[in-house]
């Protein structure tokens, strides 16, 4: 008797008590595993796209989405540690952008939004209150600094405010010491598994600036080097080999990074090279106002100066229809002496670049219709990257990424090919989930908030881009080591800001 | 006393019910506790949901059933590939049924049956991997059904009447996978509506082919639960400052079918005290062929493929007269789930699923008893997806291991003069 009441208690209990259990529950250790690899202490080491930079600027919620943070979320099931960032606590507007002494540091105003009441992105119309000259003297494990070209890494004084405007505010707010380099205060963390995504501000200064600088290839001076050079290739190998030396030392392991061609980035891919939509009167209009020059470069050729085919190809046609804008190239042959300039009109080998959009069609004199820009007046140099400067950067990245792969493959690291990943985007990359992203620029329609990847800036990925990129490393890594760390969702991080009015 | 407790003990390891989709199966205590059959039984006033026309074959004058159950049900989630768990604690369900039954003569009885056959409370955590597709939802719709027997021959039988029906939906879910406002908050709609009404009906037969044999069989018509304008509120919530003029708050129409159940059963005395009894139920389920909702703002029309097959449920159930005054009831029924692969939303995570049921009358005197029962829904993992959530034009799919089970526990009283 008192045995059976007991049985029917245990049973009762029994069926009370049944929550659903998975026979494999994924929350119980031992699901995920490490491989040969180890993620206690995450170290990652790069410039802006390590650091979280996007829409012009890091800021604080934007940094949450960084590509080290949101890996390191998944290494926590694989045995990773803590994963710090440099503070912006102090954001809070969420802002970003740098104060210095309580005014706007120039060039580092608050992050892009899109004022659809304008219909274009400016920066948040809100403060920054990122005061620079509160330093934080801090080794973090995401020592992403923006801005950063491979030889800044190991460069004493990089984060000296003193040294403004040639130090790096970024790094001026948590290097340890004055003199402090990044990459030592990377390794004086002690890193057991790094990312090492380095180089691409070694080519993409010259290429935003729409090829105003100068290539320094053969040139191993970094000191005489301008803001908008190309880098020597023998400097990067060098470097590279230097960085990766120091993160190894301990033995630790890790994944390093190609760098994307400048095609597979909306900041060169948005604007086409015939934006100017013209009728035939107003073509026909235009094209006598070039008469002159045209005639001009018939004289030249005629008395061997320059090729017909150059000839050719500086002539200016418009015609009725989307047109090619007339552009000052320097790379054409020199004929100012004859009072010839440098034009020609941008074929599709040419990329102008994205701030053109607001430029081309605005009048250089308002009472002047005849000053069109890109009409009746040639763009500068530093609106197009032209097919020959796109083939310098090009000659550099080649050269960069046979560096990177080799070194990698000389030290037994992985290696996340992040130059074939974006190009995917140019044809559609699909996610596990169906989803297809693109490396198109936010165009203002409902779809493209949900799917959009780089951020207003066009250079750099937003949240969900920088997820792709997160889900690309976690598998490279996952393929190198043995490890089985989990995969990241893009479509579940956010994409554009948008404000009615800014 | 002490063979009643051992065949309580057999009752409890033998036995489960609870059905697909958002059916709920506690329709009588007596007949959950037989497995949730009872088309070809007649022992009380459930009978006017069961089989109407069983009311007639009823002993007394006045049959009434009245009772209650809680529904404890959980569903686990996980996806291994991106390490995603959450768990839905569901809010208590609380299905109820009344039940009278009046003979006005030999040949003529009539009733009243107040049920709630369709409910669903799922309540995920918010903001969760699927909240794209639900966050929480609540269903709930209550029968009313007046009903008549009529006696043909003492061997045949028919009932039945029209059915009311007034439901209520609630359902928040987020706008989109990665929608927030400025602050980060996820853009989520909530659509509200009660007071939905319907009729349909319920006709049954039942035929006694000898004292020791009953068959029976019932259909319960489709009812169609449709909001139109002006029933129901939909709450746009966390909207971004520059879509929020677009998700101006306003009603919506939605329609959700409450499927048609064919019902096939026999129900026998093998021996003295016993009562066997086996059902078989179809659900035409293939009415839910999307939840489709229309806003009337930027949301427009919200398609939810649902595509569902139709399916069926096999019971079994037994009861036993153990003592004068105590009637002890097992039983057991297999439930199959309605939903194709690629359809499997969380809102309605109902794999196929065994259910284990027992319960007893307990005979306070000749008119009042007690009765109660138990359920317990069991339903292995599945893995399985929904494929049909659309985002940019694109077809996605979400999807894991789910895993759920329900216990359903509630009693209630019978009176009979």
């Amino acid at each position: 008797m008192k045995n059976n009441i007991k049985y029917i208690a245990v049973l009762a209990l029994g069926l009370f008590a049944c929550e659903p259990e998975f026979d494999n529950p994924i929350e119980e250790s031992g699901t995920y595993s490490n491989g040969s690899a180890d993620f206690s202490t995450f170290v990652a080491v790069g410039n802006s796209l390590t650091a979280g930079y996007m829409d012009g600027t890091v800021f604080k919620s934007g940094q949450q989405n960084s590509f080290p943070n949101i890996m390191a979320q998944q290494f926590a099931y694989a045995g990773g540690g803590a994963f710090t960032q440099p503070s912006f606590d102090d954001d809070v507007n969420d802002a970003g952008g740098f104060l210095l002494g309580g005014n706007p540091l120039p060039g580092f105003g608050t992050r892009l939004v899109l004022d659809a009441s304008q219909g274009r992105p400016e920066n948040l119309n809100v403060a920054s209150t990122v005061e620079l000259s509160n330093l934080q003297a801090t080794a973090y494990n995401n020592m992403g600094v923006p801005g950063a070209k491979i030889f800044h890494l190991g460069f004493p004084g990089y984060g000296n405010i003193a040294g403004l405007p040639n130090a790096n505010p970024y790094f001026i707010r948590h290097a340890t010491t004055p003199d402090a380099t990044v990459i030592g205060d990377a390794v004086s963390l002690n890193p057991t598994f790094f990312t090492l995504w380095i180089g691409n501000n070694d080519i993409l200064g010259f290429a935003t600036s729409g090829g105003v600088g100068v290539d320094q290839t053969g040139n191993p001076n970094v000191l005489s080097y301008g803001g908008a050079d190309i880098t020597d290739p023998g400097v990067f190998a060098f470097t590279y080999q230097a960085l990766v030396d120091a993160l190894t030392a301990n033995g630790a392991k890790g994944v390093v990074a190609t760098l994307p061609d400048v095609t597979s980035i909306p900041y060169f891919t948005t604007v086409p090279y015939n934006p100017v939509p013209l009728d035939a009167g107003t073509a026909a209009f235009v094209n006598n106002a070039y008469a002159t020059y045209n005639g001009g470069l018939q004289f030249a050729a005629g008395n061997g100066l320059i090729t017909a085919a150059e000839a050719a190809q500086r002539t200016i046609t418009f015609a009725a229809g989307q047109n090619p804008v007339v552009i000052v190239d320097e790379d054409l042959t020199n004929l100012t002496g004859f009072g010839i300039p440098s034009y020609r009109m941008t074929t599709i080998d040419d990329l102008l670049i994205l701030p053109s959009s607001g430029f081309i069609g605005t009048q250089a004199d308002p009472n002047d219709p005849t000053s069109v820009n890109g009409v009746g007046i040639p763009l500068a140099d530093n609106w197009v990257l032209t097919s020959t400067e796109v083939q310098m950067v090009r000659t550099a990245r080649t050269a960069y990424n046979n560096a990177i792969v080799s070194i990698a493959a000389a030290n037994d690291l992985a290696v996340a090919d992040m130059a074939t990943k974006l190009e995917e985007l140019v044809s559609g990359l699909r996610t596990t989930d169906g989803q297809v992203y693109t490396n198109n620029y936010f165009d203002g329609s409902s779809n493209s908030i949900s799917t959009v990847v780089f951020s207003l800036d066009g250079v750099h990925p937003n949240s969900r881009g920088y997820a792709i990129v997160a889900d690309e490393f976690i598998r490279v890594v996952n393929e190198k080591y043995g490890s089985d760390v989990p995969a990241v969702t893009a479509g579940y991080y956010p994409g554009v800001t948008v404000v009615p009015s800014n | 006393m002490k063979k009643l407790l051992l065949v309580l003990t057999i009752a409890f390891s033998a036995s489960v019910v609870y059905a697909g989709g958002y059916r709920v199966g506690v329709q009588g205590h007596k007949q959950l506790a037989m497995g949730h059959t009872g088309v070809a039984v007649v022992t009380s006033a459930e009978s006017a949901f069961f089989n109407p026309a069983g009311l007639v074959f009823l002993d007394g004058k006045l049959n009434v059933s009245l009772g209650a159950a809680a529904v404890l049900s959980n569903t686990s989630y996980q996806n291994r590939e991106f390490g995603y768990t959450a768990e839905a604690d569901n809010p208590v369900g609380t299905p109820f049924y009344a039940y009278g039954a009046y003979k006005i003569n030999d040949w003529l009885s009539a009733g009243i049956a107040v049920y709630t056959p369709y409910g669903s409370r799922v309540e995920w955590p918010t903001d969760w991997e699927g909240s794209h597709l639900v966050n929480n939802i609540e269903l709930s719709a209550i029968f009313v059904q007046p009903t008549i027997s009529i006696k043909i021959s003492d061997k045949l039988s028919v009932g039945g009447g029209p059915i009311y029906v007034s439901g209520a939906v609630n359902f928040n879910r987020n706008l989109s996978r990665s929608l927030t406002d400025e602050n980060g908050a996820r853009s989520n709609v909530t659509i509200d509506a009660s007071g939905i009404n319907a009729w349909g009906y319920s006709v049954g037969a039942m035929f006694r082919p000898t004292e020791d044999i009953n068959i029976g069989v019932n259909y319960r018509s489709r009812i169609d639960m449709d909001v139109e304008r002006g029933d129901g509120t939909a709450d746009f919530e966390n909207l971004p400052a520059a879509l929020a003029p677009g998700f101006a708050d306003g009603d919506f129409t939605a329609s959700l079918p409450l499927p048609a159940e064919l019902t096939f059963g026999i129900a026998f005395t093998p021996a003295d005290k016993w009562l066997v009894a086996i059902d078989y139920t179809r659900t035409f389920w293939d009415a839910y062929e999307a939840l489709d909702v229309q806003f009337f703002n930027s949301a427009g029309l919200s398609r939810n493929p649902r595509a569902y097959k139709n399916s069926s449920i096999y019971k079994i159930g037994a009861q036993y007269e153990a003592t004068q005054k105590v009637t002890v009831r097992a039983g057991f029924y297999f439930d199959e789930s309605p939903i194709r692969d690629g359809f499997f939303a969380p809102e309605t995570p109902r794999p196929d699923s065994v259910n284990f049921t027992a319960g007893f009358t307990y005979e306070l005197n000749s008119r009042w008893a007690i009765d109660a029962s138990v359920l317990y829904v069991h339903s292995n993992e599945i893995d399985n997806s929904y494929d049909y959530f659309t985002e940019a034009g694109q077809r996605l799919s979400f999807g894991g291991a789910y895993k759920s089970n329900a216990i359903v526990a509630g009693i209630g009283v019978s009176y009979k003069l």
